[in-house]
């Protein structure tokens, strides 16, 4: 119960941003002329907002199965590297482990990465309960909005900045509580290069690999700024300790 | 409204097949992106690398994803990208002074629908 109620409380900027992206994927595929069962079954087994967007268009021009399937890696392909940081955590899971790597969507990846569970509160249960309730946000959304959202679409523009607010919160997180300020650096600076070589629509995954190989060149610095902040931490827990 | 069944029942009928074979594709290949890393290291030792890069990554793919999520902002042409830089500003300001993540969330965003209705 103290999970259930902890991780409603933890997904809730999720809610409201999924309920309202998952309208805008319902009202695209309903006026698209697909009946609302896909637009909810497309949730349920998809679960990825850019990834289903990207399949109405494909849906609509008739694209073969195989151009799908290499458009759709493409796509998603920035899932690949939140892997890297969730493997430990994930593979402990038990039988939750299929379903964590399988609802592993951006905005569940950085609540996991960003939040620290309170003591008492169950790691492993956690996880999965808010996995399962942004998962459950974005059926909620899809379901709304290709049953009814055309009523209300139009006064709703705008909510979908709620994902980028979202986003813009963790960074701020850990602009504050990250040991190096060389990761968010090398993010910004590869984002912002790639923006202007290859445009916006082919930055995602340049910019991502090249933070990843920048990563890996500075990693003595990065490495070092980590375990000077961890051996601080040490020594003011020994301080409090000793008084 | 009718028209709209009548459109949505034709296409279900004449496609429903293809439809369902685009959606699965879909989902395994989506599936296989989020489940690559899991398969080549699930089940061993990590190596110091990727451990490391477990750390130092996410900070840098999470600001990467904000500059992604603007880039259909159009910064060249009136107004400039001006709304979406405002409710950017506004988000990092209160969220650096109350530290309220639902707080700086909704007000962002109802900031950010103000602007677009204006």
């Amino acid at each position: 119960m103290n999970e259930i109620k902890y991780a409603a409380k933890i997904s809730f900027p999720i809610l409201c941003a999924y309920v309202f992206l998952g309208i805008a994927y319902g009202v695209m595929m309903t006026s698209a002329g697909y009946s609302p069962l896909w637009s909810i079954l497309s949730s349920i087994v998809i679960y990825a907002g850019s990834g289903q967007i990207l399949m109405v268009s494909l849906l609509k021009a008739g694209t073969p199965l195989l151009s799908v399937a290499v458009m759709t890696f493409f796509i998603n392909a920035r899932h690949l590297f939140y892997g890297l940081g969730m493997i430990e955590r994930y593979r402990t899971m038990g039988w939750r482990y299929p379903y964590m790597v399988f609802s592993m969507t951006d905005e569940t990846y950085s609540i996991l990465c960003s939040v620290e569970h309170p003591a008492g509160i169950n790691r492993v249960r956690a996880d999965f309960l808010i996995a399962l309730f942004d998962h459950s946000y974005w059926i909620l959304g899809s379901a709304i909005g290709s049953i009814a959202g055309t009523l209300f679409a139009e006064n709703l523009s705008g909510i979908e900045f709620s994902a980028t607010a979202f986003f813009l919160v963790v960074v701020v997180d850990q602009w504050r509580k990250f040991p190096s300020r060389i990761p968010v650096m090398t993010g910004i600076l590869s984002a912002v290069v790639f923006y202007f070589l290859l445009g916006p629509d082919q930055m995602l995954i340049p910019a991502l690999s090249a933070s990843l190989v920048v990563l890996v060149i500075l990693r003595d610095r990065v490495q070092y700024q980590l375990k000077k902040r961890q051996d601080e931490i040490y020594r003011t827990h020994r301080e409090v300790s000793h008084e | 409204m009718n028209n709209l069944f009548l459109m949505t029942a034709a296409a279900g009928a004449q496609q429903g097949g293809s439809v369902l074979a685009v959606i699965l594709v879909c989902a395994v290949v989506t599936f296989l992106t989020r489940a690559i890393p899991f398969l080549i290291f699930g089940n061993r030792e990590l190596p110091g690398v990727v451990q490391y890069l477990g750390d130092a990554l996410p900070p840098a793919i999470m600001v990467i994803l904000v500059l992604y999520f603007l880039k259909d902002t159009q910064f060249t042409v009136a107004p400039y990208g001006v709304k979406e830089v405002l409710a950017c500003i506004f988000v990092i300001l209160i969220h650096a002074r109350k530290k309220n993540m639902y707080l700086s969330v909704i007000s962002g965003t109802l900031l950010y629908m103000l602007l677009l209705h204006i």
